[in-house]
């Protein structure tokens, strides 16, 4: 009996903790939706295809779902040269946008489970705040 | 029957697709080489705007907060600057020199800043006087207000006219429902003040009680290109529109272009903005892309060098990466020319003082267009 509640405890203490993570994740994307709206989209477009052979593409990005740190990285302090996304190379330049590690994370979390984009763990602005230059 | 009646129907569609895409995209490629890009100044990120001194060296800002002068092929740091407001598009970015600079040494630069309030920036104009690589005697001329956290929209060309009023623009930093068609409020404007930053008493809103006294002209959304018209002394901007729309406009005293009332563009998510491209009262522009190609800078060619563009414009397209030759009859465009393609995002453009095209390209640097000898 005892060990049927201590794992009735358990199965709903798991339930609560996976609810909690989803809706920190959702919250995190709504906000990162918003610092997409503000800066990234005039590059990137609102569907994450980027434009062809200028500004590659967020949705379903090998580059950006494969390299998790290096893309947290180009949003903090820019990104310069050669990239290949997709099997396409990009040579251009991104600035830095000075945004703070809560925002990165943010956008992070939103470009990374958008567009048929999915990423099982989310990004925390500490996280971020380890990813130097 | 039915079927040829579909076939005839498909047909004027598409070629109204056609011709409609075809006017909207005329951009032709030049026929021969008429020129070579010879990169003068390496190594720079985003070159943002530029300045020639009376000495040949020039002054590039570079948006991350560095102004450099290129003097003797060599890159030096000018010091005491002022403290910049790095945040999506903004950053350090127009320079100019005053008309007599070779008296007065008088160097304006426009920049988003963190001064007031509350958290976030606003664009900012000062004055400082250049003495070798050090700025001195600084002045903020002009503050935008209230600061924001938004990361679009800074405007900031800045040019001067023939009476040394100072010209400069500011974008509507990402507020278009509250900022351009309101003249109390900054943003989503063309600003005139004297060379030290005095009001002009004869600027269009100065009997207006609560209005920013030193706008000259409203319901802009980012101006990025702003020149002196060689001949008719008048102003001329260019402005990033939505999706479609960006514009060429004259500038005229107190008056109203339009945005976000009408306009030819589009949200970026491809939502309309408003059904009205024309209204009583507001300005059309002179030209407008549709699509848009991003113009930031231009310039008026008159130089004996390019004999065949002489009287053309020149504008910078940072969406496509490449340099617009346009030219204009009767202040209608009637040719449009491709040229740079493919170098990068070309961020600024000026005539020198020697008669050469001097344009800026992010991640790359200063090019000169040399034309080729026949």
């Amino acid at each position: 009996m005892k060990f049927i509640i201590t794992v009735f405890l358990f199965f709903i203490a798991s339930n609560i903790s996976f609810s909690q993570e989803k809706s920190t994740l959702q919250e995190s994307m709504l906000r990162g939706e918003e610092i997409y709206a503000d800066f990234c989209v005039s590059c990137h477009l609102k569907k994450g295809k980027g434009f062809a052979k200028i500004y590659p593409p967020l949705a379903k990005s090998d580059y950006l779902l494969n390299n998790r740190t290096e893309s947290i990285k180009a949003i903090l302090y820019g990104l310069q040269g050669e990239i290949v996304v997709n099997g396409k190379t990009y040579n251009n330049s991104m600035p830095s946008q000075g945004l703070e590690p809560e925002e990165v994370a943010d956008v992070m979390n939103y470009i990374l489970n958008t567009w048929e984009n999915s990423s099982d763990k989310i990004v925390t602005p500490e996280e971020v705040s380890l990813v130097t230059e | 029957m039915k079927k040829s009646i579909y076939y005839f129907y498909l047909f004027v569609v598409m070629h109204n697709f056609l011709i409609s895409q075809t006017l909207e995209n005329n951009v032709s490629e030049p026929k021969n080489d008429v020129f070579s890009a010879v990169l003068l100044v390496d190594e720079l990120e985003i070159p943002w705007g530029f300045s020639f001194l009376p000495n040949g060296s020039i002054l590039i800002t570079e948006k991350k907060g560095e102004l450099i002068l290129f003097k003797d092929n060599k890159k030096q740091k000018i010091g005491n600057i002022p403290e910049v407001y790095k945040r999506g598009q903004g950053g350090l970015l127009d320079v100019a020199l005053h008309p007599n600079f070779k008296e007065n040494r008088w160097v304006y630069l426009s920049y988003a800043s963190s001064d007031g309030e509350p958290k976030g920036g606003h664009t900012a104009i000062l004055r400082a006087k250049l003495k070798d690589t050090l700025l001195s005697e600084k002045k903020v001329l002009y503050k935008a207000t209230p600061n924001t956290t938004k990361g679009q929209h800074f405007g900031s060309r800045i040019v001067f006219d023939k009476d040394n009023y100072v010209y400069f623009s500011i974008g509507e930093r990402g507020a278009r429902d509250i900022n351009p068609q309101d003249i109390k409020r900054d943003g989503g404007k063309i600003y005139r003040l004297h060379d030290d930053g005095r009001i002009p008493k004869d600027n269009p809103f100065t009997n207006i009680n609560g209005v920013k006294t030193a706008i000259y002209s409203y319901g802009h959304r980012n101006p990025q290109g702003l020149l002196l018209h060689p001949i008719t002394g008048k102003i001329w901007e260019n402005e990033h529109g939505p999706r479609g729309g960006d514009e060429i406009n004259i500038i005229k005293k107190g008056a109203n272009y339009g945005w976000p009332v009408i306009t030819y563009g589009i949200n970026y998510s491809g939502t309309p903005i408003t059904d009205k491209t024309e209204m009583e009262g507001m300005e059309q522009p002179l030209h407008y892309w549709t699509p848009s190609i991003a113009p930031s800078g231009m310039a008026f060619v008159t130089s004996n060098k390019y004999p065949e563009w002489n009287g053309n414009l020149l504008v910078g397209s940072l969406k496509y990466q490449y340099l617009e030759r346009l030219v204009l009859e009767n202040n209608k465009v009637t040719y449009r020319e491709k040229l740079l393609p493919n170098l990068g995002r070309v961020r600024a453009v000026k005539q020198g003082p020697d008669g050469y095209i001097y344009v800026t390209v992010e991640g790359k640097g200063i090019y000169k267009l040399i034309p080729n000898s026949k």
